[in-house]
Protein backbone atom coordinates (compact mmCIF):
# COMPACT_ATOMS: atom_id res chain seq x y z
CA UNK A 1 0.00 0.00 0.00
CA UNK A 2 1.22 2.99 -0.55
CA UNK A 3 1.98 5.77 1.88
CA UNK A 4 3.64 9.34 2.27
CA UNK A 5 5.59 10.83 4.99
CA UNK A 6 4.73 14.65 4.54
CA UNK A 7 6.82 17.42 5.33
CA UNK A 8 5.16 19.68 8.13
CA UNK A 9 8.84 21.59 8.93
CA UNK A 10 11.36 21.03 6.50
CA UNK A 11 14.37 21.73 9.14
CA UNK A 12 17.76 23.49 7.80
CA UNK A 13 18.70 21.14 5.01
CA UNK A 14 17.35 18.05 4.27
CA UNK A 15 17.18 15.56 0.85
CA UNK A 16 16.67 12.05 -0.16
CA UNK A 17 20.35 9.98 -0.82
CA UNK A 18 20.88 6.68 -2.07
CA UNK A 19 24.45 5.53 -3.19
CA UNK A 20 24.57 7.89 -5.99
CA UNK A 21 24.81 7.86 -9.94
CA UNK A 22 26.90 5.16 -11.29
CA UNK A 23 27.74 5.94 -15.14
CA UNK A 24 26.81 9.93 -15.93
CA UNK A 25 30.34 11.48 -14.79
CA UNK A 26 30.99 11.76 -18.69
CA UNK A 27 28.42 13.74 -19.22
CA UNK A 28 29.13 16.08 -16.06
CA UNK A 29 26.48 14.70 -13.68
CA UNK A 30 28.20 14.52 -10.39
CA UNK A 31 28.02 11.07 -8.60
CA UNK A 32 26.08 12.53 -5.51
CA UNK A 33 24.82 10.00 -2.74
CA UNK A 34 25.08 10.33 0.62
CA UNK A 35 27.74 11.79 1.91
CA UNK A 36 27.89 9.44 4.89
CA UNK A 37 28.02 5.77 3.71
CA UNK A 38 28.18 4.29 7.34
CA UNK A 39 25.23 5.90 8.41
CA UNK A 40 23.46 4.76 5.40
CA UNK A 41 24.64 1.12 5.71
CA UNK A 42 23.94 0.96 9.42
CA UNK A 43 20.71 2.34 9.42
CA UNK A 44 19.72 0.17 6.82
CA UNK A 45 21.33 -2.80 8.13
CA UNK A 46 18.65 -2.28 11.28
CA UNK A 47 15.81 -2.32 8.97
CA UNK A 48 16.70 -5.21 6.69
CA UNK A 49 16.70 -3.60 3.75
CA UNK A 50 18.74 -3.50 0.57
CA UNK A 51 21.88 -1.81 1.75
CA UNK A 52 21.35 0.97 -0.85
CA UNK A 53 17.48 1.64 -0.04
CA UNK A 54 17.06 5.78 -0.29
CA UNK A 55 17.22 7.32 3.28
CA UNK A 56 17.02 10.91 3.99
CA UNK A 57 19.98 13.08 4.77
CA UNK A 58 19.36 15.44 7.47
CA UNK A 59 22.04 18.14 7.95
CA UNK A 60 21.89 19.71 12.22
CA UNK A 61 18.15 20.95 12.88
CA UNK A 62 15.91 18.14 11.60
CA UNK A 63 12.92 18.26 9.45
CA UNK A 64 9.40 17.44 11.44
CA UNK A 65 7.36 14.50 9.71
CA UNK A 66 4.49 13.15 9.23
CA UNK A 67 3.95 9.44 8.75
CA UNK A 68 0.70 8.71 6.62
CA UNK A 69 0.64 4.96 7.58
CA UNK A 70 2.39 2.27 9.41
CA UNK A 71 6.02 1.08 8.69
CA UNK A 72 8.87 0.78 10.62
CA UNK A 73 11.94 3.43 10.93
CA UNK A 74 15.68 3.70 12.06
CA UNK A 75 18.07 6.78 12.36
CA UNK A 76 21.96 7.03 11.96
CA UNK A 77 25.15 8.96 12.10
CA UNK A 78 24.53 12.24 13.62
CA UNK A 79 22.45 11.76 17.34
CA UNK A 80 20.17 15.18 16.46
CA UNK A 81 17.95 13.93 18.92
CA UNK A 82 14.92 12.89 17.88
CA UNK A 83 11.74 12.35 19.38
CA UNK A 84 8.49 10.42 17.78
CA UNK A 85 5.74 12.24 18.95
CA UNK A 86 6.36 13.58 22.58
CA UNK A 87 8.55 10.26 23.23
CA UNK A 88 12.68 10.54 23.02
CA UNK A 89 13.68 7.73 20.67
CA UNK A 90 17.34 6.58 19.89
CA UNK A 91 19.99 6.43 17.18
CA UNK A 92 20.45 2.59 16.04
CA UNK A 93 17.44 0.94 16.55
CA UNK A 94 14.29 0.34 15.24
CA UNK A 95 11.55 2.31 15.75
CA UNK A 96 7.65 1.51 15.53
CA UNK A 97 5.57 4.19 13.54
CA UNK A 98 1.55 4.16 13.97
CA UNK A 99 -0.37 6.06 11.25
CA UNK A 100 -0.53 9.56 12.14
CA UNK A 101 3.05 9.66 14.19
CA UNK A 102 5.05 12.71 14.14
CA UNK A 103 8.79 12.51 14.04
CA UNK A 104 10.90 15.48 15.04
CA UNK A 105 14.51 16.24 16.11
CA UNK A 106 16.04 18.98 18.53
CA UNK A 107 19.34 19.53 19.62
CA UNK A 108 22.19 18.32 17.22
CA UNK A 109 24.53 16.73 19.72
CA UNK A 110 26.72 14.99 17.81
CA UNK A 111 28.20 14.99 14.34
CA UNK A 112 26.46 16.74 11.33
CA UNK A 113 23.95 14.20 9.20
CA UNK A 114 21.99 12.08 10.61
CA UNK A 115 20.25 9.40 7.85
CA UNK A 116 16.35 8.44 8.35
CA UNK A 117 16.07 4.76 6.97
CA UNK A 118 12.50 3.50 6.16
CA UNK A 119 11.34 0.01 5.96
CA UNK A 120 11.99 -0.62 1.95
CA UNK A 121 13.87 2.94 1.35
CA UNK A 122 11.77 6.36 0.32
CA UNK A 123 10.11 5.81 -3.13
CA UNK A 124 10.48 8.93 -4.53
CA UNK A 125 11.51 9.15 -8.32
CA UNK A 126 14.55 7.43 -9.76
CA UNK A 127 16.20 10.00 -12.19
CA UNK A 128 19.40 8.43 -14.52
CA UNK A 129 19.91 5.33 -12.25
CA UNK A 130 19.39 7.13 -8.94
CA UNK A 131 16.91 8.56 -6.25
CA UNK A 132 19.39 10.92 -4.89
CA UNK A 133 18.15 14.70 -5.53
CA UNK A 134 20.28 16.84 -6.91
CA UNK A 135 19.79 20.46 -8.39
CA UNK A 136 17.85 20.11 -11.91
CA UNK A 137 18.41 16.35 -12.02
CA UNK A 138 15.72 15.24 -9.35
CA UNK A 139 11.86 17.62 -9.39
CA UNK A 140 13.38 18.75 -5.50
CA UNK A 141 16.80 19.24 -4.82
CA UNK A 142 15.88 20.11 -0.52
CA UNK A 143 13.23 19.33 1.61
CA UNK A 144 10.20 21.56 2.09
CA UNK A 145 7.29 21.86 3.70
CA UNK A 146 4.38 20.56 2.11
CA UNK A 147 6.39 17.78 0.08
CA UNK A 148 5.17 13.99 0.36
CA UNK A 149 7.69 11.61 -0.05
CA UNK A 150 6.64 7.97 -0.89
CA UNK A 151 6.70 4.76 0.99
CA UNK A 152 5.44 1.36 0.86
CA UNK A 153 3.29 0.89 4.34
CA UNK A 154 3.92 -2.14 6.50
CA UNK A 155 1.26 -3.65 8.62
CA UNK A 156 2.35 -7.40 9.34
CA UNK A 157 5.76 -7.85 11.42
CA UNK A 158 8.06 -9.38 8.30
CA UNK A 159 10.16 -10.32 11.28
CA UNK A 160 11.35 -10.50 14.68
CA UNK A 161 15.44 -10.18 15.19
CA UNK A 162 16.61 -10.93 18.62
CA UNK A 163 20.02 -10.17 17.59
CA UNK A 164 21.69 -7.57 19.38
CA UNK A 165 23.67 -4.88 16.71
CA UNK A 166 26.30 -3.46 18.51
CA UNK A 167 27.81 -0.48 16.36
CA UNK A 168 31.04 1.67 16.56
CA UNK A 169 30.11 5.52 16.49
CA UNK A 170 33.69 6.53 17.39
CA UNK A 171 34.55 7.86 13.74
CA UNK A 172 31.67 10.53 14.19
CA UNK A 173 34.08 12.55 16.62
CA UNK A 174 37.67 11.47 15.56
CA UNK A 175 40.06 14.00 14.57
CA UNK A 176 42.07 11.74 12.12
CA UNK A 177 40.95 11.68 8.42
CA UNK A 178 42.47 9.02 6.32
CA UNK A 179 44.26 10.22 3.51
CA UNK A 180 46.87 9.57 0.28
CA UNK A 181 48.96 11.53 -1.67
CA UNK A 182 46.73 13.66 -4.73
CA UNK A 183 47.97 13.19 -8.34
CA UNK A 184 50.02 16.48 -7.87
CA UNK A 185 50.99 15.82 -4.08
CA UNK A 186 54.54 15.33 -5.24
CA UNK A 187 54.99 19.09 -6.82
CA UNK A 188 54.65 20.32 -3.09
CA UNK A 189 57.55 22.59 -1.50
CA UNK A 190 59.10 19.95 1.60
CA UNK A 191 57.45 22.33 4.06
CA UNK A 192 54.15 22.52 3.01
CA UNK A 193 54.66 18.43 2.82
CA UNK A 194 55.00 18.53 6.33
CA UNK A 195 52.63 20.77 7.41
CA UNK A 196 50.01 18.64 5.62
CA UNK A 197 51.15 15.69 7.43
CA UNK A 198 51.56 17.33 11.00
CA UNK A 199 49.35 20.42 11.60
CA UNK A 200 45.82 20.46 12.39
CA UNK A 201 43.14 21.92 10.39
CA UNK A 202 39.99 23.44 10.68
CA UNK A 203 36.67 22.75 8.56
CA UNK A 204 35.20 26.54 7.31
CA UNK A 205 31.56 28.06 7.75
CA UNK A 206 31.99 27.78 4.11
CA UNK A 207 30.77 24.19 3.75
CA UNK A 208 27.78 22.15 2.06
CA UNK A 209 27.03 18.60 -0.18
CA UNK A 210 29.50 19.89 -2.98
CA UNK A 211 32.61 20.69 -1.23
CA UNK A 212 34.09 21.60 2.85
CA UNK A 213 36.48 23.95 2.53
CA UNK A 214 39.39 24.52 5.45
CA UNK A 215 39.74 28.16 7.07
CA UNK A 216 43.63 28.14 6.92
CA UNK A 217 45.75 29.48 4.61
CA UNK A 218 49.02 28.47 3.31
CA UNK A 219 51.67 29.67 1.32
CA UNK A 220 50.49 28.08 -2.71
CA UNK A 221 53.30 28.13 -5.47
CA UNK A 222 52.14 25.68 -7.87
CA UNK A 223 50.36 27.03 -10.73
CA UNK A 224 46.59 25.80 -11.64
CA UNK A 225 47.05 22.50 -13.78
CA UNK A 226 44.96 21.80 -16.91
CA UNK A 227 41.60 20.83 -16.05
CA UNK A 228 41.09 17.08 -15.00
CA UNK A 229 39.76 14.62 -13.25
CA UNK A 230 38.43 15.20 -9.76
CA UNK A 231 36.78 12.55 -7.38
CA UNK A 232 34.74 12.93 -4.14
CA UNK A 233 37.23 13.14 -1.40
CA UNK A 234 39.70 14.89 -4.02
CA UNK A 235 41.58 17.63 -1.38
CA UNK A 236 42.27 21.15 -3.87
CA UNK A 237 44.61 23.78 -3.20
CA UNK A 238 43.27 26.96 -4.53
CA UNK A 239 45.50 30.25 -5.77
CA UNK A 240 44.80 31.64 -2.52
CA UNK A 241 46.11 28.94 -0.30
CA UNK A 242 42.82 27.81 0.67
CA UNK A 243 42.56 23.55 0.77
CA UNK A 244 38.93 22.64 -0.28
CA UNK A 245 37.36 18.62 -0.05
CA UNK A 246 35.57 17.85 -2.28
CA UNK A 247 32.69 16.43 -1.66
CA UNK A 248 29.42 14.13 -2.83
CA UNK A 249 28.01 16.49 -5.39
CA UNK A 250 31.01 18.04 -6.86
CA UNK A 251 31.82 18.51 -10.12
CA UNK A 252 33.45 16.14 -12.17
CA UNK A 253 36.36 17.84 -13.52
CA UNK A 254 38.58 21.21 -12.01
CA UNK A 255 41.58 23.12 -12.84
CA UNK A 256 43.24 23.14 -9.15
CA UNK A 257 46.07 21.06 -8.21
CA UNK A 258 44.82 18.00 -6.34
CA UNK A 259 47.18 17.58 -3.62
CA UNK A 260 45.38 15.17 -1.36
CA UNK A 261 42.60 12.34 -1.73
CA UNK A 262 40.76 10.82 1.00
CA UNK A 263 39.76 7.50 1.67
CA UNK A 264 36.39 6.58 1.56
CA UNK A 265 36.44 6.06 5.44
CA UNK A 266 37.91 9.57 5.75
CA UNK A 267 35.00 10.78 3.08
CA UNK A 268 32.53 9.57 5.54
CA UNK A 269 33.89 10.95 8.56
CA UNK A 270 34.50 14.33 6.98
CA UNK A 271 30.22 14.11 6.45
CA UNK A 272 29.98 14.43 9.79
CA UNK A 273 32.80 16.96 10.88
CA UNK A 274 30.84 20.99 11.75
CA UNK A 275 32.38 23.97 11.33
CA UNK A 276 34.89 24.79 13.40
CA UNK A 277 35.72 21.44 14.13
CA UNK A 278 39.63 20.11 14.19
CA UNK A 279 41.04 17.59 11.85
CA UNK A 280 44.66 15.90 10.84
CA UNK A 281 45.33 14.52 7.97
CA UNK A 282 46.70 10.87 8.74
CA UNK A 283 48.33 9.51 5.85
CA UNK A 284 47.95 5.72 4.63
CA UNK A 285 51.08 6.23 2.22
CA UNK B 1 43.11 8.68 -6.77
CA UNK B 2 42.19 7.54 -3.61
CA UNK B 3 40.58 3.77 -3.14
CA UNK B 4 37.83 4.25 -5.91
CA UNK B 5 40.04 5.61 -8.53
CA UNK B 6 42.85 4.83 -10.90
CA UNK B 7 44.27 8.29 -12.98
CA UNK B 8 46.18 7.49 -15.97
CA UNK B 9 47.79 11.15 -16.82
CA UNK B 10 49.48 11.35 -20.38
CA UNK B 11 51.99 14.74 -21.23
CA UNK B 12 50.09 18.05 -19.55
CA UNK B 13 49.15 19.40 -23.18
CA UNK B 14 45.81 20.22 -25.38
CA UNK B 15 46.14 18.58 -28.67
CA UNK B 16 43.65 16.77 -30.81
CA UNK B 17 46.12 13.75 -31.51
CA UNK B 18 46.37 13.00 -27.86
CA UNK B 19 42.57 13.07 -27.55
CA UNK B 20 42.00 10.23 -30.52
CA UNK B 21 44.58 8.18 -28.24
CA UNK B 22 43.19 8.75 -24.63
CA UNK B 23 39.73 7.85 -26.83
CA UNK B 24 41.29 5.06 -27.96
CA UNK B 25 42.47 3.72 -24.70
CA UNK B 26 39.26 4.85 -22.80
CA UNK B 27 37.36 2.30 -25.46
CA UNK B 28 39.75 -0.36 -24.59
CA UNK B 29 39.26 0.10 -21.30
CA UNK B 30 35.09 0.75 -21.64
CA UNK B 31 35.07 -2.65 -23.65
CA UNK B 32 36.74 -4.42 -20.66
CA UNK B 33 35.07 -3.47 -17.91
CA UNK B 34 31.58 -3.70 -18.81
CA UNK B 35 30.18 -3.63 -15.55
CA UNK B 36 28.31 -0.57 -14.31
CA UNK B 37 30.05 -0.12 -11.35
CA UNK B 38 32.98 1.13 -13.00
CA UNK B 39 32.92 4.28 -15.33
CA UNK B 40 36.20 5.59 -17.50
CA UNK B 41 36.04 9.23 -17.93
CA UNK B 42 38.45 11.72 -20.13
CA UNK B 43 39.65 15.08 -19.76
CA UNK B 44 42.60 17.00 -22.00
CA UNK B 45 45.39 14.71 -21.04
CA UNK B 46 44.01 12.56 -18.34
CA UNK B 47 41.73 9.08 -18.28
CA UNK B 48 40.06 7.90 -14.44
CA UNK B 49 38.89 4.60 -14.07
CA UNK B 50 36.37 5.45 -11.62
CA UNK B 51 34.75 2.88 -9.10
CA UNK B 52 31.55 3.22 -7.48
CA UNK B 53 33.19 0.90 -4.59
CA UNK B 54 36.88 0.73 -3.15
CA UNK B 55 38.89 -1.26 -5.46
CA UNK B 56 39.49 -4.23 -4.08
CA UNK B 57 43.52 -5.04 -4.94
CA UNK B 58 44.86 -2.16 -6.43
CA UNK B 59 47.58 -4.14 -7.53
CA UNK B 60 45.88 -6.47 -9.36
CA UNK B 61 43.57 -4.07 -11.57
CA UNK B 62 46.98 -1.61 -12.02
CA UNK B 63 48.17 -4.69 -13.93
CA UNK B 64 45.14 -5.28 -15.72
CA UNK B 65 44.99 -1.85 -16.95
CA UNK B 66 49.42 -1.91 -17.92
CA UNK B 67 48.34 -5.38 -19.92
CA UNK B 68 45.32 -3.74 -22.01
CA UNK B 69 47.18 -0.53 -22.58
CA UNK B 70 50.19 -2.98 -23.92
CA UNK B 71 48.12 -4.83 -25.88
CA UNK B 72 46.21 -1.94 -27.19
CA UNK B 73 47.53 -0.83 -30.89
CA UNK B 74 45.99 2.41 -31.58
CA UNK B 75 43.45 3.09 -34.33
CA UNK B 76 41.73 5.81 -35.30
CA UNK B 77 38.03 6.97 -33.85
CA UNK B 78 34.92 5.75 -35.73
CA UNK B 79 31.68 7.33 -35.73
CA UNK B 80 33.10 10.96 -35.30
CA UNK B 81 29.80 13.39 -35.95
CA UNK B 82 29.47 16.95 -36.47
CA UNK B 83 26.76 18.86 -34.65
CA UNK B 84 25.39 22.36 -35.97
CA UNK B 85 24.53 24.35 -33.32
CA UNK B 86 21.70 27.52 -33.92
CA UNK B 87 23.22 30.90 -32.13
CA UNK B 88 21.29 34.47 -32.05
CA UNK B 89 24.04 36.46 -31.31
CA UNK B 90 21.58 39.59 -31.28
CA UNK B 91 22.28 42.57 -28.77
CA UNK B 92 19.85 40.56 -26.51
CA UNK B 93 21.83 37.66 -25.76
CA UNK B 94 25.50 38.85 -26.96
CA UNK B 95 26.26 40.81 -23.88
CA UNK B 96 29.61 41.74 -24.08
CA UNK B 97 29.74 41.63 -28.00
CA UNK B 98 30.65 45.41 -28.09
CA UNK B 99 33.17 44.68 -25.21
CA UNK B 100 34.96 42.31 -27.36
CA UNK B 101 34.58 44.33 -30.52
CA UNK B 102 36.08 47.13 -29.08
CA UNK B 103 39.50 45.13 -27.28
CA UNK B 104 39.65 43.03 -30.26
CA UNK B 105 38.99 45.92 -32.85
CA UNK B 106 36.71 43.68 -34.74
CA UNK B 107 33.11 44.58 -35.74
CA UNK B 108 30.33 42.35 -34.30
CA UNK B 109 29.93 40.87 -38.12
CA UNK B 110 33.94 39.75 -38.03
CA UNK B 111 33.32 38.60 -34.85
CA UNK B 112 30.06 36.12 -35.62
CA UNK B 113 31.93 35.12 -38.61
CA UNK B 114 35.32 34.52 -36.88
CA UNK B 115 32.89 32.16 -34.09
CA UNK B 116 30.79 30.32 -36.77
CA UNK B 117 33.89 29.09 -39.15
CA UNK B 118 35.67 26.24 -37.29
CA UNK B 119 34.44 22.86 -36.41
CA UNK B 120 35.40 22.93 -32.82
CA UNK B 121 36.49 20.37 -31.21
CA UNK B 122 35.20 18.64 -28.03
CA UNK B 123 37.15 17.20 -25.69
CA UNK B 124 35.10 16.07 -22.74
CA UNK B 125 32.18 17.26 -20.77
CA UNK B 126 32.49 18.28 -17.39
CA UNK B 127 31.85 21.70 -14.94
CA UNK B 128 28.16 21.26 -15.68
CA UNK B 129 25.64 18.36 -16.77
CA UNK B 130 26.10 18.86 -20.14
CA UNK B 131 28.76 21.50 -20.56
CA UNK B 132 31.08 21.14 -23.41
CA UNK B 133 35.00 21.78 -23.32
CA UNK B 134 35.14 22.65 -27.19
CA UNK B 135 38.63 23.58 -28.36
CA UNK B 136 39.49 25.57 -31.58
CA UNK B 137 38.75 28.56 -30.74
CA UNK B 138 39.98 31.53 -33.32
CA UNK B 139 43.24 33.38 -31.93
CA UNK B 140 41.74 36.64 -32.68
CA UNK B 141 38.78 35.70 -30.45
CA UNK B 142 41.00 34.98 -27.23
CA UNK B 143 40.21 36.74 -24.50
CA UNK B 144 40.38 36.28 -20.73
CA UNK B 145 37.69 35.81 -18.06
CA UNK B 146 35.95 38.91 -16.70
CA UNK B 147 37.96 39.93 -13.39
CA UNK B 148 34.55 39.67 -11.30
CA UNK B 149 32.39 36.60 -12.38
CA UNK B 150 28.81 37.48 -13.40
CA UNK B 151 26.51 36.14 -10.45
CA UNK B 152 24.02 34.41 -13.17
CA UNK B 153 24.68 33.68 -16.54
CA UNK B 154 21.32 32.35 -18.77
CA UNK B 155 20.82 28.79 -19.95
CA UNK B 156 22.43 28.51 -23.03
CA UNK B 157 24.57 31.54 -23.43
CA UNK B 158 27.36 31.22 -25.27
CA UNK B 159 30.67 32.26 -24.30
CA UNK B 160 34.18 32.63 -24.76
CA UNK B 161 37.50 32.90 -22.10
CA UNK B 162 40.97 32.27 -22.78
CA UNK B 163 41.24 29.98 -25.96
CA UNK B 164 37.61 27.89 -25.03
CA UNK B 165 34.60 28.49 -26.16
CA UNK B 166 31.46 26.82 -24.98
CA UNK B 167 27.71 27.09 -24.32
CA UNK B 168 26.40 26.92 -20.65
CA UNK B 169 23.27 24.26 -20.52
CA UNK B 170 21.86 25.25 -17.34
CA UNK B 171 21.94 28.95 -16.13
CA UNK B 172 25.09 29.39 -13.37
CA UNK B 173 27.46 31.40 -11.96
CA UNK B 174 30.32 32.23 -14.98
CA UNK B 175 33.13 34.47 -15.60
CA UNK B 176 32.80 33.94 -19.41
CA UNK B 177 32.57 37.05 -22.01
CA UNK B 178 29.40 36.33 -23.24
CA UNK B 179 28.80 36.37 -27.44
CA UNK B 180 25.56 35.12 -27.99
CA UNK B 181 22.55 32.13 -27.10
CA UNK B 182 21.87 28.87 -27.93
CA UNK B 183 18.32 27.41 -27.93
CA UNK B 184 19.19 23.91 -28.14
CA UNK B 185 18.94 22.04 -25.15
CA UNK B 186 22.14 19.73 -24.38
CA UNK B 187 21.59 17.60 -21.69
CA UNK B 188 18.22 15.89 -21.19
CA UNK B 189 17.53 13.65 -17.93
CA UNK B 190 14.85 12.11 -19.78
CA UNK B 191 16.99 11.07 -22.28
CA UNK B 192 19.47 8.10 -22.62
CA UNK B 193 21.93 9.02 -22.77
CA UNK B 194 21.11 12.66 -21.51
CA UNK B 195 23.62 14.25 -23.49
CA UNK B 196 23.76 12.81 -27.42
CA UNK B 197 27.00 15.21 -27.88
CA UNK B 198 30.33 13.48 -27.13
CA UNK B 199 34.27 13.70 -26.45
CA UNK B 200 35.51 13.67 -30.16
CA UNK B 201 32.75 14.63 -31.51
CA UNK B 202 32.77 18.28 -33.91
CA UNK B 203 30.61 21.17 -33.05
CA UNK B 204 30.08 23.95 -35.48
CA UNK B 205 27.66 27.20 -34.77
CA UNK B 206 25.58 28.73 -37.56
CA UNK B 207 23.87 32.24 -36.95
CA UNK B 208 20.56 32.72 -36.90
CA UNK B 209 18.15 35.77 -36.07
CA UNK B 210 15.93 36.49 -33.34
CA UNK B 211 12.65 35.40 -35.16
CA UNK B 212 14.52 31.89 -36.06
CA UNK B 213 15.36 31.73 -32.32
CA UNK B 214 11.83 32.07 -30.86
CA UNK B 215 11.12 29.70 -33.52
CA UNK B 216 13.76 27.00 -32.73
CA UNK B 217 13.02 27.58 -29.19
CA UNK B 218 9.32 26.99 -29.31
CA UNK B 219 10.20 23.50 -31.66
CA UNK B 220 13.08 22.59 -28.76
CA UNK B 221 9.92 23.23 -25.75
CA UNK B 222 7.64 21.03 -27.63
CA UNK B 223 10.05 18.40 -28.29
CA UNK B 224 10.29 18.72 -32.16
CA UNK B 225 13.53 20.51 -32.90
CA UNK B 226 15.86 18.33 -34.96
CA UNK B 227 19.63 18.85 -34.48
CA UNK B 228 21.83 18.75 -38.33
CA UNK B 229 24.43 16.39 -37.52
CA UNK B 230 26.48 14.51 -40.43
CA UNK B 231 29.56 12.06 -40.83
CA UNK B 232 32.75 14.39 -39.99
CA UNK B 233 34.53 13.84 -43.17
CA UNK B 234 38.03 14.70 -42.53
Amino acid sequence: MHAEVEVIHPGLFSTIQDFGRRGFQKYGVPLSGVMDRIALKTANLILQNQADAAVMEITQMGPKLKFSAATKIAISGAYLSPKLNDREIENNEVVKINKDDVLSFGKPELGMRAYLAILDGFKTEKVLGSRSWYEDITQHSKLEKGIKLLYEASEEEKYETHAALKFDNTYLNSEEIEVFPGPEYEKLHETLKSHLRQSKFSIDKNNNRMAIQLSEILENVLDPIITGPVLPGTVQLTPGGKLIVLMRDCQTTGGYPRVLQLSEKGINMMAQKRAGDKIRFLFKF
Amino acid sequence: MGERGILIEFQPEISEKLLEKLLFYKNKLEEFYTEVNVEVINTYNSLLISYMFSIENLYDEILTVKKLFDEAKIGKINNQQVFHLPVCYDEEFGWDLELIAEEKELSKEEIIKLHTAPFYTVYFTGFLPGFLYLGGLDKKLQISRKNQPRMKIEKGAVGIGENQTGIYPKSSPGGWQILGNCPVQLFDKNNDPPCGISAGDKVKFYSVSKAEFEEISAQVSEGKFQLKKENYAR
